[in-house]
């Protein structure tokens, strides 16, 4: 370790300002800072200082989505060896799974990095930390069939249409992560919705069991089926065919109590976006006009991505509402809307769509709170005037 | 006003022909014509028949305006322009018709919504009012080109990457298609208006970088 330190140390002058690869300084400063706790602090602007860095935080995320990227891999590999009926170790299970996702992981951490590292070169500012978490959420929402390609072009849009123009980590109106998926269901619709993407070679038709539907949870509730105990336990642990990371919700739950735990995720946005799902559950129950709608609310909240989109995509610290009033709003709403567009909408799920809609809004029910939090000061403030 | 005779193509027309081109483009610069720019390009011939279309609409009301500007009442200047507009937009809706109905049936309502193009009233607002026949048809003409460019790259882009193809002939050969055991797909969401929306947003992006006296002073 202190080889490494007393290197970099030797090789930093040269990335200075005067050094002969100066032009490359953002790419050693995120070497550098990605190896150890920078020493230098903020120091413009109104913050509260801290010796953590963004990175850190950053690293607790990726700790965090661990559980659901394991479960995944060895999900991948579960549905697949069930969908053809075959009985194989745990390991083989797992390995094949992890073959799978492995791919679809790199290609977006090379992709979104590539254009990371070079956008802050261009712009000469260090590199942003933010890719790191957005790196491995698009994997995550990803089907395991998905072509590497659409990966790579969804994780480019993403990075520069989402981010980049926007001014980069921190300045994006829109989870990138989400963008990346949104980009691929819109553009290649038949890779990530439908009945057949969800278990690995499910689609090239590999020798699968007779009656075998691979239809996922929310295609059996758009369908009207009723879900037995076993069912909804399966739904829960996440022995069900699904995006790669979204299917397991006690995998989900153990990051979230990791982000609470560390401070990082918003505890405020999770709650209220269950919340949300919650009443808008009960509300279709109390309508009851279709099966759908007479689906027992708390199923909403362990199909499809609900708790992944609860706890890792709606709390994103930039593109969520930032004050605490709002926070709850903003969740709430993201919950009502994920129903609501599942149970009478066009879409099989509508988790992505109700976050990204919120992510637009964030900013407004952020405006709307301060302002009448000033008013409500204000007032207090002339009536405390009037009494002296 | 002087009495001497300004030759036809002169700097200054054509100036007012190749600056509606680039530096006043009506879709990247003022932002005018935006929605059909969005709604007519998913296939290049389309752009561009819409593109002609718009072009001879603006060119010649301007031209007629311009003819006629120092009789209009001022009060009623507006009701005038319509009129003229609305008159050529029948005119070049019907020869649509006539000559290429499969384009004019996919262009629908957009071709009689050039009467409300911001193109072509701005236009006439904004020059043919205020200018000789002359220059005003070559002002319009410019326009109606700045227009159409944006549109050309717009349909370009949207029908190879939406369709596989250019002008209605197919250029991704069709072995590359999944459906055919190949790799490739049609990307579905540059079909979609928002996607184009992106689409003019990075032209723009693109031009200011190459141009930066448009870049506004903050």
């Amino acid at each position: 370790m202190k080889a490494l330190r007393s290197f970099i140390d030797g090789i930093k002058p040269k990335f200075e300002k005067g050094g002969k690869y100066h032009f490359l300084h953002s790419t050693f400063d995120a070497f550098e800072t990605f190896l150890y706790v920078p020493d230098t602090v903020t120091t413009k602007g109104a913050h509260v200082r801290d010796a953590i860095d963004l990175k850190r935080t950053m690293s607790v995320v990726v700790m965090a989505l661990v559980p659901a990227l394991l479960f995944g891999m060895w999900n991948v590999g579960f549905q697949h060896f069930l969908s053809i009926g075959t009985q194989v170790s745990f390991w083989e299970v797992f390995w094949f799974g992890f073959f799978k996702v492995l791919p679809i992981v790199v290609v977006s951490y090379v992709v979104g990095l590539g254009i990371e590292f070079v956008a802050a070169q261009i712009r000469g500012h260090e590199v942003n930390e933010g890719f790191l978490v957005t790196g491995m959420l698009i994997p995550l929402v990803m089907p395991a069939d998905v072509p590497l390609w659409m990966v790579t072009l969804a994780t480019a849009f993403a990075v520069i249409i989402g981010k980049e123009v926007f001014g980069g980590t921190g300045m994006n109106v829109f989870n990138p992560a989400l963008l990346a998926r949104a980009f691929v269901f819109f553009a290649y619709p038949s890779y990530i919705s439908g009945d057949k993407i969800w278990i690995a070679g499910l689609n090239k038709g590999e020798g699968i069991v007779d009656g075998f539907s691979g239809a996922t949870p929310l295609a059996k509730a758009a369908a009207g089926e009723r879900f037995s105990s076993m069912q909804v336990w399966d739904m829960f642990a996440g022995f069900i065919p699904g995006s790669i990371g979204e299917t397991s919700t006690i995998a989900i739950l153990l990051g979230a109590a990791l982000l609470i735990i560390t401070g990082v995720g918003s505890w405020r946005i999770m709650v209220s976006v269950v919340a949300g799902g919650l009443c808008t559950g009960l509300l279709f129950n109390a309508v009851g006009a279709n099966a759908y709608m007479q689906l027992p609310a708390y199923c909403h909240l362990i199909m499809g991505g609900f708790a992944f989109g609860a706890v890792f995509m709606a709390t994103d610290p930039v593109s969520a509402a930032q004050t605490n009033t709002a926070k709850w709003i903003y969740g709430f709403l993201i919950g009502v809307l994920a129903v609501i567009i599942r149970v009478v909408g066009g879409f099989p799920e509508g988790m992505m769509l109700a976050i990204l809609f919120m992510n637009a809004f964030a900013p407004l029910i952020d405006y709307c709170v301060v302002q009448s939090h000033i008013s409500r000061r204000l007032k207090r403030a002339a009536a405390a005037q009037k009494a002296a | 006003m002087s009495n001497e005779k300004e030759p036809l193509f002169s700097t200054k027309n054509l100036k007012l022909f190749t600056a509606p081109l680039n530096k006043v483009n009506p879709i990247t610069v003022l932002v005018l014509g935006i929605c059909s720019a969005l709604a007519v390009t998913v296939k290049l011939e389309y752009a561009v028949v819409m593109a002609l279309s718009v072009t001879v609409v603006t060119a010649f009301s301007n031209l007629v305006i311009s003819l006629i500007r120092n009789t209009i009442p001022n009060r009623i200047r507006i009701i005038v322009q319509l009129v003229i507009v609305a008159a050529l937009v029948i005119l070049v809706d019907q020869i649509l018709q006539a000559f290429t109905y499969d384009v004019s049936k996919q262009l629908s309502v957009f071709v009689g919504l050039i009467i409300t193009n911001c193109i072509v009233m701005g236009r006439i607002e904004a020059f043919a009012l205020g200018n000789k026949p002359w220059a005003s048809f070559i002002d319009g003409l410019g326009n109606g080109f700045g227009y159409g460019l944006i549109l050309a790259i717009l349909g370009f882009v949207r029908e190879l990457f939406g369709s596989g193809a250019i002008w209605g002939y197919q250029v991704v050969p069709k072995s590359f298609y999944i459906s055919e055991g190949g790799f490739y797909e049609n990307n579905g969401f540059i079909i979609l208006p928002p996607m184009a929306l992106i689409l003019v947003g990075i032209i723009i992006w693109v031009q200011r970088s190459r141009n930066k006296s448009l870049i506004e002073k903050v």
